[in-house]
């Protein structure tokens, strides 16, 4: 029988059906942070049980960490706290964790994939909905709840339902200026938040195979924001290239390695619960205009006067970011831009943004503020003299964390202020309460940060 | 968890659509390290103004409704993983809510928690609107067991799905994690055999 990359995946990992739809699901690998792991440790304890599996379980602290003086104790005593108690949990349990002052400490879906922890035909999860990031090297990846995070510590499985199955493809070539981030926010505009609910989905197409790994993950990462448990893409050459000079699991060669990814694709003839097709050369540089990520349109366009949402929470949506229906948002001034999380704070994402500004200086009406995805991508930074260009065009160059991607560190954007941001959700208070997101790609956001409003990337490019 | 038992109660309506887990519970409030007491930041900054009053269009500060039901708009529980809405709505004294839709880690955090989501048709969702807009004082009748939801005395009356595991664990309030360790030996066996390249 034909079958899809997924199923290939899935079918390795069942240790067990229960009855007609539910299994026990094997995990490979298994990624905390402080936030969603304190409840599930506090669990083993009363429970009275170690963890299962150590050598496949890592966390790192991200969600709260500051930016800024990271050689200092954490400030908000709350946050301190939980980044204490897993340094803790993860002693008493014999779990690794990467500290806020070890060299590999970073967004928990920046190091897996650098770290090489992250390979293709593993099930790999996290609590965390962005946990889907790591599809794109062709593995099953999702976010889970914090009691499936103490499934996982207790037993190394998730108990799974299989979810349907989605392709997108995305046919020709990405325009100059386009990026792996428009193309997400296009499809997520298209298919709406709700769309991939239920669904696996696996991206495929010239378009997505022309991507680098990086752009794959910005890819793969916002699958969640349209519902979907997940997002992969069948490695190739591209993916081999990542992991060549990457540490492999003891005892096993990379060719042996290469020889089993070799075969994890999708038939020719394996079915689908449903498919898109898409033209690459439809999309354009994107930018939401409301308070989920499916609220999404190319730079030039005007705010949909219909939707098929309701008109309350439509209404509700544009009055808390201060537009109107017909709005162009090309032309509008903006506060502030911030250039991170595990979207796009990548290595490559920081070179195209330095690229982009070297030469050139920020607006003045515009504070700009970028921070890398993890240590290793601040150091490289440094080693490319990246820091250098960013701070002449007057951005400022922070340290590791999820930073003001959400409003739970310190990094927060004020009420009422526009921010352009590479990040994943615009959510209403997302990055602190009243403050207004407009999400973009990071060339898009770098262009903002200079022109001090919102410009099609394309026009400046020529 | 104790078990789900079945329920009689009236039900708050929040008819917007998308309402995405950074509104049911902002991230500034994960900061704790257990789960009790997220019941008092349920859907914080829309029922709280910067200087912490009441809002007072809110549904959540109106008198008026009351119940152990949440009856929310289509695609309810998107975006963030985070338990902690769970746990947020449970605290705050909800057993079930209704949408046409339900994000589906939330969904699962539900059905964790003993919370019990019932997904209803988007025309089914509406008369539910419209029976407690009439009368707030509506009764919902819910029976896990048979897997009906019955609206004032038969007004509405439907079959709802649930998985048959997640329906025998919420009622003998069984616990999935314990499930999974009595697995234990069985999964060992797995482990031995399976190679990660
Ligand atoms: S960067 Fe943002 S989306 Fe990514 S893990 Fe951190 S908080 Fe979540």
């Amino acid at each position: 029988m034909s079958t899809t990359l997924f199923d290939k995946i899935w079918n390795k990992h069942i240790v067990e059906q229960i009855d007609a739809k539910q299994i026990i699901l094997y995990i490979d690998k298994h990624f905390i942070h402080e936030v969603t792991s304190p409840q599930a440790f506090d669990g083993l304890r009363q429970r009275n049980v170690k963890v299962f599996n150590t050598s496949r379980t890592v966390g790192t602290a991200d969600h709260n960490v500051p930016t800024k003086n990271q050689h200092l104790p954490i400030q908000d005593p709350l946050s301190k706290k939980q980044v204490n108690q897993l340094s803790e949990n993860c002693k008493e349990f014999g779990v690794e964790l990467f500290d806020l002052h070890h060299p590999n400490q970073g967004i928990v879906h920046v190091i897996g994939p650098e770290l090489g922890m992250t390979r293709p035909g593993m099930t790999i999860v996290c609590g965390d909905s962005h946990t889907s990031t790591h599809g794109a090297f062709g593995s099953i990846a999702f976010g889970i709840g914090t009691s499936e995070v103490e499934q996982v510590l207790a037993s190394q499985c998730v108990l799974q339902v299989k979810p349907k199955q989605m392709r997108i493809k995305i046919n020709g070539q990405l325009q100059r200026g386009v990026s792996a981030k428009d193309l997400i926010l296009y499809v997520i505009a298209k298919l709406g938040v709700g769309g991939a609910t239920g669904h696996f989905v696996e991206y495929a197409g010239e378009a997505i195979e022309s991507l680098s790994m990086e752009g794959r993950m910005t890819v793969c990462n916002m699958s969640i924001e349209m519902g979907a448990r997940g997002g992969l893409i069948a490695p190739d050459q591209t993916t081999f290239n990542y992991l060549k000079d990457k540490v492999q699991p003891e005892g096993i060669r990379f060719d042996e390695s290469l020889t089993q990814w070799k075969k994890l694709t999708t038939d020719e003839s394996a079915i689908f619960d449903i498919e898109y097709e898409f033209d690459a050369a439809d999309i354009a540089p994107m930018v939401t205009y409301g308070t989920n990520p499916g609220m999404g349109i190319k730079i030039n366009e005007a705010i949909p006067s219909t939707s098929e949402s309701s008109n309350a929470s439509v209404d509700k949506s544009l009055n808390y970011m201060g537009f109107n229906k017909g709005k162009i948002l090309e032309g509008m001034p903006i506060d502030y831009v911030f250039i991170g999380s595990c979207t796009n704070a990548r290595i490559e994402d920081l070179r195209e943004v330095a690229q982009y500004i070297k030469g050139k200086q920020k607006a003045e009406n515009v504070e700009v503020f970028v921070v890398p995805g993890s240590q290793l991508v601040a150091k490289q930074a440094k080693k490319e003299g990246l820091d250098k260009i960013l701070a002449s065009a007057g951005f400022e160059l922070r340290q590791a964390g999820c930073s003001a991607c959400l409003g739970m560190n310190e990094d927060k954007i004020p009420a009422g202020k526009y921010c352009v941001s590479t990040s994943n959700r615009n959510f209403e208070g997302r990055q602190g309460p009243g403050a207004r997101t407009i999400l973009a790609s990071p060339l898009t956001a770098a262009a903002a940060a200079i022109a001090g409003k919102i410009v099609d990337v394309r026009k400046e490019l020529n | 968890m104790s078990g789900f038992t079945n329920i009689q109660t009236t039900a708050v309506p929040l008819p917007m659509e998308d309402i995405d887990t950074d509104q049911i519970i902002p991230a500034r409030f994960l900061k704790s390290t257990s789960k009790l007491g997220f019941g008092e930041n349920l859907f914080r900054d829309w029922r709280y103004n910067a200087a912490h009053e009441k809002i007072d269009g809110f549904i959540l500060n109106n008198e008026t409704y009351k119940g152990e039901i949440l009856v929310a708009g289509r695609n309810f529980g998107c975006g963030s993983s985070r338990e902690h809405a769970a746990w947020a709505i449970g605290d705050y004294g909800f057993k079930v809510v209704i949408s046409s839709f339900f994000a589906d880690i939330f969904k699962n955090n539900a059905l964790n928690n003993g919370i019990l989501p019932i997904t209803v048709d988007q025309e089914v969702l509406h008369r539910i609107f419209t029976a407690i807009e009439e009368n707030p004082k509506t009764t919902f009748d819910v029976s896990l067991t048979h897997q009906t939801l019955t609206v004032e005395g038969g007004k509405i009356h439907i079959t709802f799905d649930i998985d048959p595991f997640k329906k025998e664990c919420l009622i003998n309030g069984m616990d999935t994690i314990d499930y999974l360790i009595s697995k234990r030996a069985v999964i060992e066996k797995f482990q031995q055999q399976h190679i990660v390249y």
